[in-house]
This record gives C-alpha cells, sequence and structure tokens, in this order.
C-alpha cells in the first residue's frame, strides 16, 4: 500500500458518500477527506466527476471513480486481499448482491424524499413506499447477522447509511419503523457495533436539522 | 446439461443484450417471449419484484437487472469470450458508461424517436448531448470496450441496432456521419460481429415489425 493517494470526496449527510467511508473503513484503508459544499461546488469536483457533478468521488492515485455502488465494487476488487471482501465468490449469490443493492439504490432515496419533502399525499405515498422496499429488503437478511453473512458485504453497506434517517422519515411521517421493520432495525443495531459504521454514520440528529433547514432554503 | 431460459420480448433493447451475451459466450438456452399485457406467471414468480424483462433462470434460480444479468453470465461462463476487462478501474469505468447509458442516453433517445412537435426538439439537444459523449469515448477506441468488443458495446448495443431502423422508420437522421464518425463507424463493426448480426430480430424485421407498430396506431 506503498505511494497509495485515495481521496473521498463527499458532502457529510449524503447516503451514498457514507456507504464509500464504511467501505474504507472496513478494508482498513488510509484515505484523505475532502468535504465538498454542494451548495458552492468546486471545480474540482466537475473537474473529477464532470457528467453528474456529484458526489461521492473516489480518487486513486489520480484516477476517479464515480458512482457509489460502483466505487464500493472498486475498492472490493482492487483491495481484495483485505479482507473483508464485499461480494461472495458465488455467481449467483453476488447477482442476489447487485440486484438488491441496486434496489435500494434506485428506489429508496427517492422514496423517501416524498416523507420530508412533499405534501400530505405524497408523504403517505413516500411513507408506503419506503415501507414496501425496507420490508422486502428485510426478507434477504434471514437468520443471517448481516445480508453478507458473518461479515458487512455490498448490500449491508449500500443500505445501513439510511439508518441516519430513519428519525427524520419517522419524524416526518408519523410512524416507527422499527414496529413495521423490526428484522431490520435489529440487523441495522448489530452494524452499528461495527467500528466503520459507527464512524460514518451521521448523527440522525443532525440530519433531521440539516433536512429542516434545506426545506426552508428550497422553500425560497 | 445446464438449463437456461430467458424471458423476454421481441423488442426490449434490455432483453437483446443478454442474447448477444448468451450467444457470444455458446450458452444453449429456452427463450420465452412474454406478452406485457398479459405477464406470465412463471415471470411474476421469477420476477416478484420488478415484474420485467429479461429474467434469466439459470438452474432454476432466477437473475433480474440485464446489467446484473450481463455480470452474471460474464462470471458463470467464463472459460470464453470475456465480457468485462480484468482491471478494476476499466471494470469501473465500463460500468459507469453502462449505468449512464441506461439511465441517460437510452431513455433520451427513445424518448426523442417517440415524440412529436416541440417535445421532440427540446429532447433533441439532451440526445445529441448525450450522444456526443459516447462519441467521445470511442475517440481513441475501435469499441467501446477498448480494441476488442465487450462489456460496453453490449450495453450500448441498442443505440448501434436500432439507428437505422428508427430512421427508416422516422425519417430522422439520428447518427449522422459528420457529428458522430465514430459512433457510426462502431455501429457498422458491431452489427457485423457474428453473433450479433445472426441474433433475431435482424435488422430488416427491425424495420418491418416498427413499421408495423406504427401503421397499428393509424401514423
Amino acid at each position: 500500500m506503498v505511494n497509495e493517494e485515495v481521496i473521498l470526496v463527499n458532502f457529510w449527510s449524503s447516503p451514498f458518500g457514507c456507504r464509500v467511508k464504511i467501505a474504507l473503513e472496513e478494508k482498513g484503508i488510509p484515505y484523505q477527506y475532502i468535504e465538498e459544499d454542494l451548495f458552492n461546488k468546486s471545480s474540482f469536483l466537475s473537474a473529477i466527476n464532470p457528467i453528474h457533478n456529484k458526489v461521492p468521488v473516489l480518487v486513486h492515485n489520480q484516477n476517479p471513480i464515480c458512482e457509489s455502488l460502483n466505487i464500493l465494487e472498486y475498492i472490493d476488487e482492487t483491495w481484495k486481499d483485505l479482507a473483508p471482501p464485499f461480494l461472495p465468490s458465488d455467481p449467483h449469490q453476488r447477482a442476489q448482491a447487485r440486484f438488491w443493492a441496486d434496489f435500494v439504490d434506485k428506489e429508496l432515496y427517492e422514496a423517501s424524499k416524498k416523507i420530508y419533502r412533499g405534501n400530505e399525499e405524497e408523504q403517505l405515498i413516500g411513507k408506503n413506499e419506503v415501507l414496501r422496499i425496507l420490508k422486502l429488503v428485510e426478507g434477504e437478511i434471514g437468520d443471517k447477522p448481516f445480508f453478507g453473512g458473518d461479515n458487512l458485504g455490498l448490500v449491508d453497506i449500500t443500505l445501513i447509511p439510511f439508518y441516519s434517517r430513519f428519525y427524520t422519515w419517522e419524524t416526518f411521517g408519523n410512524f416507527s419503523i422499527e414496529e413495521e421493520c423490526p428484522t431490520l432495525v435489529a440487523w441495522a443495531k448489530r452494524c452499528l457495533q461495527k467500528e466503520s459504521v459507527a464512524k460514518s454514520l451521521p448523527d440522525p440528529i443532525k440530519i433531521y436539522n440539516f433536512i429542516l433547514d434545506l426545506n426552508k432554503y428550497l422553500a425560497k | 446439461m445446464e438449463k437456461v431460459k430467458l424471458f423476454a420480448t421481441w423488442s426490449s433493447p434490455f432483453v437483446k443484450r443478454i442474447v448477444w451475451a448468451l450467444k457470444l459466450k455458446n450458452v444453449e438456452y429456452e427463450i420465452i417471449y412474454e406478452d406485457l399485457a398479459n405477464k406470465s406467471p412463471e415471470l411474476l414468480k421469477y420476477n416478484p419484484i420488478h415484474k420485467k424483462v429479461p429474467v434469466l433462470v439459470h438452474n432454476e434460480i432466477a437473475i433480474c437487472e440485464s446489467l446484473v444479468i450481463l455480470e452474471y453470465i460474464d462470471e458463470t461462463w467464463n472459460d470464453v469470450c470475456p465480457l468485462l476487462p480484468k482491471d478494476p478501474l476499466d471494470k469501473a469505468k465500463e460500468r459507469f458508461w453502462a449505468k449512464f447509458g441506461d439511465e441517460q442516453v437510452l431513455p433520451s433517445f427513445f424518448g426523442y424517436v417517440m415524440k412529436q412537435g416541440k417535445d421532440q426538439e427540446e429532447s433533441k439537444e439532451t440526445t445529441l448531448a448525450h450522444l456526443k459523449r459516447v462519441e467521445q469515448l470511442l475517440s481513441e477506441k475501435k469499441f467501446l470496450s477498448g480494441e476488442s468488443f465487450g462489456f460496453l458495446d453490449l450495453a450500448f448495443g441498442w443505440l448501434a441496432e436500432n439507428s437505422r431502423p428508427l430512421e427508416v422508420i422516422t425519417g430522422l437522421k439520428l447518427l449522422d456521419e459528420d457529428s458522430f464518425p465514430n459512433l457510426c463507424t462502431w455501429k457498422d463493426k458491431f452489427l457485423e460481429i457474428p453473433a450479433i448480426k445472426e441474433s433475431w430480430p435482424d435488422q430488416e424485421t427491425l424495420i418491418a415489425k416498427y413499421q408495423e407498430i406504427r401503421e397499428s396506431k393509424g401514423k
């Protein structure tokens, strides 16, 4: 690992960037963290992510890698000798993990925005969609400690950052995720026992206040 | 004997890339054409979340989402025609562009072709901008995946395949040689790959089928 330059460009509240933090911490990879101001994006960000101009971006030895799930697989493949692997070796199981990670990635964030940004009707739709997604995913844990088995896998790392947002969703939507998805919340608490997750997840109250501020800002 | 089934429709660009991959890997499979207005219980059983095609069923286990299926095919039948490169950075680049293709280029392209009037004009700019990005990818390469074709070419194969048929049907010159010389060259090379050339529906059948749809809509 001599002469490896690893930079993570992120914004503190991004659940997508949080995934990458967890992955780097899990593998024990030293990295430099650069906080990007999403309300005043730097020319550096547009240089390393010209297509989407978004965070997170991983820059490894001057090579940028964009899109969080892409970055997770890149980290897993590049530092494959650093335990634990995020994906199993069996192609069927790999496909299953990729499917569920992709499902969470495509649907959860958009659905959740309706809860804290929509009108009353949209809030209800958002709440139902979020619960539908969480219940479907919850079914995949089975009796394993994590989706990845004994260790955090791709699906765990993809989903767990959203745990910081449960408080926000529950407060806006007036519901309890633990009541509806007890298995999932138990899984989340197990994840939080991991140092990589505890270190990386933003504080739920801080997220809630940020979302409140953001809503006010967008309403102007 | 491995049992491989593919749930498909003739028109889906997401299905076609799987057909090509299976052919390139010499995998024998059974194809089941679905009527999306009347989905079979089998399809709903194998893809309860999205209820869409393609679904690959290998020894009774279903794999859904076309890019996930492509990687599965590449990893399972790994002794012939590798689709993804070995280098993690090259792989990450191909995955990134494949996702960009599916989420941005494909919807804007087909949207542009299907729209009328002002809507069409507006989506033209977006589509052209996206196509320019893909054009740039080919500036120093023969294929999107490099010196030889691979995962990213299959992911963008819908563009090569549909370009001429849609041009014939709509009269819109989508990939013109002056604006997109690299893409035009790539398109012709891609369509000449035997596995692609021999897959059904071929170019003439596509034109006929699109024509049929157009006529049935009274255009």
